[in-house]
């Protein structure tokens, strides 16, 4: 563990702690960002409305569009000298949203990633191949310093020019694997084809920037022979660090001394009680550069508080089902395209990658599968061609009750992806 | 004796055939016989080529899924009622697919038949009378 003795915090001075500093950020609010204390006065709250952390419930959510309004630095609570980093979102959808961070923040952000690392078996003996692209998205640098200031080695790879991958990877022992999930997908295929694995020191993976299933997490597993672990963060709370899996691998540990999390409905916004799925709601709470108050998150999780195994008292949120922005909503069905992915991955014959296109037909949305067939041996005959057709339609059908298109097309022709993939092709 | 054929898996697209026969084009691939079977998304391309082995690894180099099988070969004479008989004198055994060739070299007419026990096939083609080509002889037709 690299910090034990706040990792293994006994729940009441967990909270006592959250407490302390959810009133020091609130103040921080209040006195040093004026935008975002404009938006809670013109929700009708006041200074005075906050005695205590159990009264955030009555306070409105912060959510993507109040970036896009105060694009780029309004929701800052400190002027731009005290700003040493900025990084920000992909942006798919217009601006990204700008994170900014000033020493102490970039302090913490270390320390978070540390802890995440350590979690998942790192030690400064590793030699740590970051795959993440090194840029706006916090993932590169964020990791790349953590592991820093572990006392890692890093390898800056970033993302990108898979043969060369392979051969640093190779030819400089990497024991360790910092990528998105999709991207170790596609490398860990390289690695197959070019039958290297036994020539690879790789041991453990580090995958986040996007949600997984459990299945890809196997495939990767199998195919560098490595513990794959997940982790989590988004860059409007900071970047990757707020949360991430143990060696035990049941579900990512919060840092709860710097997030107070909750889950929502994303329908009514109304809190769920403890193991509920619903949209996970983030409030930091050490931030100087950017504090906020309820940050919708959009992903889709659960918590338990339970301790776990490994002794961390932390809260541990499940591998994020999806981004609510990702579901798809089907013939009135809401659909993630990771149960998607999860029926796919362990279907024979067929590869990992797969496109989900969306169309509608008169009045009725239709939902193509498209996987590539990778094994010949199935060839001979139409009949067993037919029934991996079949297999995975009725397999989706057993899960989200809906009948899908499935169509096997030829290797290679589904996009690849060196950071974050996009599985869906929404063309109504 | 058997003799060994190439599949081909072929996107149901605009040009995807072009595609497989461009790399068989390149390598200089001799078709000595070749059939087509589709379905709404995507079809098979089966052939019978001098050097599979060779054919294959081409295919596999550019990521198309394509394998090698062995199929029963049968000669029989180009008349009405000749694929009938052969059929009839297998029935009992089931066959997955089925496809026939003509060459310039003789009268003869040529089917590619895919069963599962192609041993099995032979003996009863043979004790009926039918005769078995090998490898060898589609090759030098």
């Amino acid at each position: 563990m690299w910090q034990p003795e706040i990792e293994t915090m006994p729940r009441e001075s967990i909270r006592a702690l959250q407490e302390e500093r959810f009133l020091r950020t609130w103040n921080h609010i209040w006195d040093r960002a004026p935008a975002q204390r404009g938006l809670l006065q013109a929700a009708g709250i006041g200074r005075g409305d906050v005695k205590s952390l159990s009264d955030i419930v009555k306070l409105p959510f912060t959510d993507k569009k109040a970036f896009a309004d105060n694009y780029p630095f309004g929701l800052f609570a400190v002027p731009q000298e005290e700003v040493i980093r900025l990084h920000g979102t992909s942006g798919t959808t217009g601006k990204p949203a700008m994170g900014g961070y000033t020493a102490g923040d970039m302090a913490v952000w270390k320390d978070l990633i540390a802890r995440v690392c350590a979690a998942a078996g790192v030690t400064k003996r590793d030699l740590a191949q970051v795959s993440f692209g090194y840029g706006l998205f916090t993932g590169g640098f964020g990791l790349h310093q953590g592991l820093e200031h572990m006392g890692v080695c890093v390898l800056p790879m970033s993302a990108g020019q898979t043969e060369k991958q392979l051969m640093m990877m190779r030819d400089m022992g990497a024991t360790v694997l910092v990528s998105t999930p999709s991207y170790a997908l596609y490398l860990s295929e390289a690695v197959r084809e070019h039958g290297i694995k036994d020539q690879l020191k790789l041991r453990v993976g580090l995958f986040g920037g996007e949600g997984h299933t459990p299945e890809m997490a196997a495939q990767i597993e199998e195919n560098l022979g490595i513990t794959a672990t997940s982790n989590y963060g988004l860059c409007e709370l900071t970047g990757p660090g707020v949360s991430g899996e143990c060696l035990f691998r049941e579900g990512m540990h919060i840092a709860e001394d710097h997030f107070y999390t909750e889950i929502i409905d994303p329908e009514t916004g109304a809190v769920l009680p403890e193991g509920e799925t619903g949209e996970l709601v983030v409030t930091p709470l050490t931030r100087e550069a950017l504090p906020l108050i309820r940050y919708r998150t959009k992903d889709i999780t659960r918590v338990t508080y339970e301790r776990c195994r490994c002794g961390r008292t932390h809260v541990r949120m499940d591998p994020t089902l999806g981004r609510s922005d990702d579901m798809l909503i089907i013939r009135g069905v809401n659909v993630f395209p990771s149960q998607i992915e999860s029926v796919l991955i362990r279907q024979e014959h067929i590869g990992p990658h797969y496109l989900l296109v969306v169309r509608r037909e008169g009045v009725t949305d239709t939902l193509e599968v498209q996987v590539e067939l990778i094994d010949g041996s199935v060839l001979e005959s139409f009949g067993m061609l037919e029934k991996i057709k079949h297999t995975i339609q009725s397999r989706i059908k057993d899960i989200l009750g809906l009948t899908v298109k499935v169509t096997l097309v030829a290797p290679q022709t589904i996009e690849r992806f060196m950071g974050k993939a996009r599985r869906v092709k929404d063309e109504r | 004796m058997v003799i060994e054929q190439i599949s081909v898996f072929v996107e149901n697209k605009q040009g995807a055939l072009s595609e497989v026969l461009e790399v068989l084009a390149e390598g200089k691939i001799d078709l000595r016989a070749i059939s087509i079977a589709d379905t709404s998304d995507f079809g098979i391309l089966r052939m019978i080529v001098p050097d599979p082995d060779k054919t294959l690894a081409l295919l596999k180099a550019k990521g198309i899924t394509a394998s090698k099988t062995e199929v029963t070969g049968c000669k029989l004479p180009d008349e009405p009622g000749a694929l009938y008989r052969v059929l009839k004198t297998l029935e009992g055994i089931s066959v997955e697919y089925i496809y026939a060739f003509l060459t310039r070299r003789d009268e003869d007419a040529y089917v590619i038949i895919r069963v599962e026990d192609n041993e099995r096939a032979q003996e009863v083609l043979r004790a009926a009378g039918h005769t078995i080509i090998g490898s060898e002889d589609v090759y030098s037709l």
